[in-house]
């Protein structure tokens, strides 16, 4: 005899919880054959005000975690990660279509992504910090600070790995972070916050909105208090973004190339965009 | 004020299996010695025996050494970074789940307090795993070119003091940077690494990349001077470094040497003295004073001399010395008799040379190896406890005048390892720590530890750096 299976809600993770769009509004999803897979919370421009909100009142906590601190909790993402991996495979695989195979490889590239920038939370100001020998008796040194709330638009084809290989980075470094899933494929990213929400990743530290670029992006792009945006996923309408980003000269990375193979090696440019380099001077005598 | 009574609190030694002999860890199994010796490890605070353990004679080595060059070549070196990185991890994260068995373990084996071996040692262990994991797959960012290649088979061995925190200090980058290793504990202290041994089988590590020979110091020449070995990581006495630094000469091997040490710990008069005062008893009584780091020797600016002392003496007497394992216990038990003798007759040739000695008033049990917390004053710096390293918890104090004449006693000794500043304004520290010719300076604090933060001395404490980005060149053909 056979099961009715219990279908699961796709909401929005804001602050750490789970609401619906304040707007009460959703979109269906289909899969990569046209099947119909779920109805998607449809963000609003209050969400993402919303979700600025919760990411700004989690900065403090999380820019202030000891590097060390931060790189156990994204080790333990990748951890319950990888517990959900046929989750994630089934999901991928739903929304990008191809052999179960390539969405396998997918789902253990985003596993191991968050290993990799796992490792790069107290390494990073030994790789792009300095001591400078400045020229008379002062000791003088440079250090990465996280830029503040960042604000990412999701690449539109890689609806995982492209999501954590653009996510990871910025909260690596200690931002927080808005995030704008995919707009088509947005089911494995809602997936992906039930994964934070239980990593031991404080509340706020990630928000995510589902629904639709051209509605949302613009708001959190001329948002007075968003200091970056990560323009990945946003295609052609990149140049609007960027151009309201400059209100107050948010840092802008600008689209990927929609194409672009996220399996390749990552380095540290992501790491590196999202963070200002801070400088102090002490005086050095008796 | 009287020192408060406290009830006994002793952490419960069931945590802890011990298995009445432990053999050899070689390629990924624990194997009976091929020359058949064994010895007896045993609890510094009752000398109650704790476990037989193997002697790993030459042809012991040389299996060994054979088991890392093959898992060299077969497994661990054509692995990728990140694949070498998440068994660091895994290795890290077993730790961490067996955080309190180890505790226990290197407590009773050791006779450190167990305050110290659960907040400190163990979870530096950690740490210093997780730090290395995550370095695994990014050794082409450290800064030595784009594609830096491993050694080979790195043959390690370390002292007794920290037998757990050594054993990692030295295995995590040496596999993180990807070679493999035969390693030996101090044969007063090798069960923490039979445990760790046990952790690399639940890790799935693969065979051979692991290898742990127990044994006394013949054991540890064999492996230094074993052919196939391609470097030696080295923790101990400056003596023995100098044997190995006379024993690899000719040979491709690269050595990194952390060595002796008589650090000084400068106080200016400026200094908040409750503050400086927990920073010397950190600095020396931490682990007692079996660190070779330690702040031997104190430098107090002649105004707040007496002071300091007075202040330093009153906290010494609230110290709680006894049963390791008790949690409120500050000093635990000397290491072994030997160390003990080493210890009792420096101190006596102390007091011999006219310095004068204060001990904290506090009863030694009848069992096991105790000193108590000691301190010189009137310590002149040709004195041999001036000059020498006791490795015991004892303290010479000596007095200056002017930062200069600071530095100069400071530095006035064979050993440079570390060294602490106590003043509250910080162009003072930065101009003493430029003039100091120690490897690691501590501006009020002492005895910090971080895997991020390199360690290593100049001069006769030493040479190369483990810890930190830095550590990684050590164990990488650069």
């Amino acid at each position: 005899m056979s099961r009715l299976e219990v279908r699961k809600t796709y909401k929005l993770y804001i602050g750490g919880k789970f609401p619906r769009s304040e707007s009460g509004r959703s979109y269906p999803v289909t899969g990569a054959r046209g099947q119909f897979l779920a109805n998607a919370a449809l963000a609003s421009r209050k969400d993402a005000r919303d979700a600025v909100v919760a990411a700004r009142a989690a900065f403090p906590g999380w820019s202030g975690a000891t590097a060390y601190n931060r790189g156990q909790v994204l080790y333990r993402v990748a951890e319950m990660m990888e517990g959900r991996r046929a989750q994630f495979v089934d999901e991928v695989q739903a929304a990008e279509g191809g052999p179960r195979r390539v969405a396998a490889a997918e789902v253990d590239a985003a596993v191991d992504r968050w290993v990799w920038y796992a490792g790069w939370t107290d390494k990073l100001a030994q790789v792009a910090g300095a001591a400078n020998p400045v020229a008379g008796p002062f000791f003088n040194f440079s250090l990465p600070e996280p830029t503040g709330v960042v604000a990412v638009v999701a690449p539109q084809r890689s609806s995982l790995l492209g999501l954590v290989s653009v996510l990871a980075p910025v909260v690596a470094t200690g931002n927080t972070a808005v995030v704008l899933a995919s707009q088509a494929r947005p089911l494995p990213a809602v997936t992906l916050t039930e994964v934070l929400a239980t990593s031991d990743v404080p509340g706020g530290v990630v928000n995510l909105l589902t629904g639709a670029v051209e509605e949302v992006a613009p708001w959190l792009a001329s948002h007075g208090d968003v200091n970056a945006i990560d323009l990945a996923g946003a295609g052609l309408a990149g140049v609007d973004l960027e151009r309201a980003a400059a209100v107050n000269l948010k840092r802008v990375r600008r689209p990927a190339d929609p194409d672009l193979d996220w399996t390749a090696d990552p380095g540290t440019g992501r790491l590196l965009s999202f963070v200002e380099t801070k400088t102090v001077w002490h005086p050095v005598g008796i | 004020m009287a020192k408060l009574e406290y009830a006994p609190a002793p952490e419960s030694r069931s945590v802890v299996s011990l298995r009445p002999s432990y053999g050899l860890f070689v390629g990924g199994e624990f194997v009976d010695p091929v020359d058949g010796g064994a010895f007896k490890t045993i609890s510094p605070s009752t000398e109650e025996v704790l476990a037989e353990v193997a002697e790993a004679g030459p042809a012991d080595v040389d299996r060994a050494v054979a088991a890392a060059r093959r898992a060299y070549g077969r497994t661990w070196s054509r692995l990728s970074g990140r694949e070498r990185g998440k068994y660091l991890f895994r290795i890290a994260r077993i730790i961490q789940e067996r955080a309190r068995e180890l505790a226990v373990l290197e407590t009773l084996d050791n006779g450190k307090p167990i305050k110290e071996s659960r907040d400190v040692d163990v979870p530096l262990v950690a740490a210093h795993f997780f730090y290395y994991a995550g370095w695994a797959d990014k050794l082409g960012h450290a800064g030595f070119g784009p594609d830096p290649r491993p050694l080979g088979v790195a043959g390690q061995i370390i002292p007794w003091n920290f037998p757990l925190l050594m054993l990692a200090w030295k295995v995590a980058p040496a596999l993180a940077a990807g070679n493999t290793v035969v390693l030996k504990p101090a044969e007063t202290t090798p069960l923490t690494a039979l445990l760790f041994a046990e952790i690399c089988q639940q890790a799935d590590l693969p065979p051979g990349v692991v290898n742990i020979l127990t044994g006394a110091g013949p054991t540890g020449r064999a492996l230094v001077e074993h052919p196939d070995v391609d470097k030696v990581a080295f923790t101990g006495s400056t003596e023995v470094g100098r044997l190995i630094a006379e024993a690899v000469a000719g040979s491709a091997k690269k050595v990194t040497l952390e060595l002796g040490g008589k650090a000084a710990n400068i106080v200016f008069a400026d200094a908040p003295v409750d503050q400086a005062v927990e920073g010397i008893v950190r600095g020396v009584f931490f682990n007692q004073g079996h660190v070779c780091c330690a702040g031997t020797r104190l430098l107090v600016q002649e105004s707040v001399a007496d002071v300091v002392l007075t202040s330093l003496k009153r906290r010494l007497a609230t110290l709680r010395l006894g049963d390791p394992l008790d949690k409120n216990t500050d000093i635990g038990a000397i290491n072994s008799a030997v160390q003990l003798e080493r210890i009792r007759a420096l101190a006596d040739v102390g007091e011999a040379e006219g310095a004068s000695r204060w001990s904290a008033p506090c009863t030694l049990p009848d069992r096991g190896y105790w000193f108590p917390p000691t301190v010189f004053s009137g310590v002149a710096q040709t004195h041999r406890i001036a000059r020498e390293e006791i490795f015991g918890p004892v303290l010479s104090v000596l007095t200056f005048r002017t930062p200069k004449e600071a530095v100069e006693k400071a530095n006035n000794t064979p050993y440079g390892l570390s060294a602490g500043v106590w003043t509250e304004k910080g162009s003072r520290i930065l101009w003493m720590a430029q003039h100091l010719r120690a490897g690691v300076v501590w501006a009020n604090t002492f005895n910090h530890f971080d895997p991020g933060s390199p360690f290593g001395g100049y001069k006769e404490s030493g040479y190369g750096r483990e810890g930190g980005r830095h550590g990684l060149e050590a164990y990488l053909d650069v």
